[in-house]
């Protein structure tokens, strides 16, 4: 047999994914046991940098940043498991015309969307002036830079995945299998639980997962329609690098971060018995 | 078979589209607006697009980002393609490993990605600009191409890449002649991804990027911070006929094919 050449298709991914995404993160890690000082930092280990993070004020923005990131979650399920369920028992033609319309915003710049969002909210916007004119309110709301706008912002810019996800989970789903169901007595609500809800389960678990660790660190979201008023840990990352200049702490709080996202996954494969995400698009 | 939704679901359906555009809708709107600020309505104008082209920054902003998706989603698909090409051959132990790091940048929050690239690149004393932007727009790139490629390659049949070395074709023949066309929509609908990725990122492009040199959203948010101006809205008006246009134009392509070939059961990207 002739010697295996494989390796060399694999190398250039090695080498790239070793030394620029492997590096930085190890690096990253380093840097969040080192001492800041003025100047930058010094490799003197210390932890202070995660003794620093028990302060109320962090643990807050933590509890704030999960919070989000669950709300925005459990909406994006709500609203786009049905959403994916019904688009994949659309015919052919059908399908293809709803898949094209949920790719179109998403190739539109997500920041302009956001700004369309900040028009439409705003004191004097459209939402408001419905209200006024339907009699709901008798004055203007204050709906931008609130929290309920932060969350719209998040949801509307990760339900395409989720809407994605399960579509293309439901899309391979065996119907005979429910029809199965439903011939040997079970209900139509019993045969979803136990039937599509479970063999969908992957397409579901992405779409959480695609949906959770992004708002965990979305900060432009908070900042644009929130306001100052909303601090995410993304937020502080950001603020600590730029303005604090201490990257010992931004890289402790990145590197938390980091271990909750992967423990997340962890759990993912565990539920769901999946090795990879499921593949969209 | 599954039975076909009832009006209801359908109009549940319509109601999240149209919720979806309603912001979209909004800043087309206001491109024509001959107003400067985005609350009422005071006339038909296409000032703004006038104002759009003639912005220097503005369009070197965009054409930065276009050579950007277009560099990074090059390189991703190189790297991407042969590595899943590799990755379904080989059978090492660290092979379970290597693709939970090959697929680490899409896992980890843009944020944190944007911090460790900005550290490491400054570690390395790489000049910020171009090649920090490439080197990591490529990073998170790869595994979407990765992904996509892989799950092609496990669908096809290995034993036609084994008759055509039989035939006596050598690896780079049987490579163009057999593998390519087989996984060539999915290297390039993984690529496109890529793209779509590179042209919106801001987080990451944010830390990354050099003092001189901006992308588009870049610019966009600066401007969203600081002050919109309309020309904004028309910028996105205008890249969003693009998009309408070719994602339309594919779409018409794909059911005029399907229509001359009943046959045909097409593969949903």
């Amino acid at each position: 047999m002739k010697k295996d050449r494989s390796w060399l298709l694999l190398a250039p991914m090695y080498a790239f994914t070793l030394v620029f995404v492997l590096g930085p993160v190890i690096y990253m890690a380093a840097v969040s046991l080192a001492h800041h000082t003025a100047a930058g930092f010094t490799w003197q280990l210390s932890l202070e940098n995660f003794r620093k993070m028990a302060d109320p004020v962090y643990l807050q923005c933590f509890r704030q940043s999960l919070l989000l990131a669950f709300l925005t979650t459990v909406i994006c399920v709500g609203v786009g498991y049905p959403f994916g369920y019904i688009m994949a028992r659309l015919s052919p033609r059908g399908k293809r015309a709803m898949m094209l319309l949920i790719m179109i915003p998403f190739w539109t710049s997500s920041l302009i969307r956001l700004y369309g969002w900040q028009i439409l909210l705003q004191a004097r916007g459209p939402l408001n002036g419905a209200l006024l004119a339907l009699g709901i309110v008798s004055k203007p709301v204050k709906i931008l830079y609130t929290y309920p706008a932060v969350l719209i912002g998040m949801v509307y810019a990760l339900l395409p995945f989720m809407q994605l996800a399960v579509y293309n989970s439901v899309e391979k789903l065996d119907w005979t299998l429910v029809e199965a169901a439903r011939d040997l007595g079970a209900g139509p609500v019993r045969a979803f639980l136990t039937v599509t809800l479970k063999l969908t389960l992957p397409g579901l678990m992405s779409g959480v997962i695609l949906t959770f660790v992004p708002s965990m660190g979305l900060f432009f979201i908070s900042d644009l329609l929130g306001g100052n008023k909303i601090v995410l840990v993304g937020s502080l990352i950001q603020d600590q690098l730029t303005r604090g200049s201490n990257w010992p702490f931004a890289a402790a709080l990145a590197l938390v971060l980091a271990v909750i996202t992967t423990l997340l996954l962890a759990l993912y494969r565990r539920v769901t018995h999946t090795a990879e995400l499921e593949v969209m698009f | 078979m599954a039975r076909k939704p009832r009006l209801p679901a359908r109009l549940y359906l319509i109601l999240v589209v149209v919720l979806t555009y309603l912001p979209i809708a909004v800043v087309v709107l206001f491109s024509f607006n001959s107003s400067k600020l985005p609350v009422a309505w005071k006339g038909f104008t296409l000032d703004w697009y006038r104002q759009l082209f003639r912005d220097r920054a503005l369009m070197q902003a965009l054409g930065n980002s276009l050579l950007l998706g277009v560099a990074s989603s090059f390189f991703a698909a190189v790297i991407g393609t042969l590595g899943a090409m590799g990755m379904v051959r080989v059978h090492y132990r660290s092979k379970g490993m290597m693709e939970y790091l090959s697929t680490l940048p899409i896992m980890l929050p843009e944020i944190i990605l944007g911090m460790v690239f900005m550290a490491f690149f400054a570690l390395l004393r790489l000049p910020f600009g171009w090649t920090t932007l490439i080197l990591a727009h490529t990073a998170f790139s790869i595994p979407y191409v990765y992904l996509m490629v892989k799950a092609r390659l496990s669908g096809i049949d290995r034993s036609l890449e084994e008759a055509a070395r039989d035939l006596g074709a050598g690896p780079a023949r049987t490579f163009f002649d057999i593998t390519l066309p087989l996984i060539v929509p999915a290297v390039l609908s993984g690529s496109l991804l890529a793209f779509a990725m590179s042209f919106d990122d801001v987080v990451i492009s944010i830390f990354v990027t050099g003092p001189t040199l901006s992308t588009l959203p870049i610019k966009v948010y600066t401007h969203l911070k600081t002050g919109v101006t309309p020309e904004i809205n028309a910028l996105c008006t205008v890249i969003l006929g693009v998009v309408v246009l070719v994602l339309t134009l594919s779409f018409l392509l794909r059911t005029r094919r399907e229509g001359s070939h009943p046959s045909n059961k097409e593969e949903v990207p």
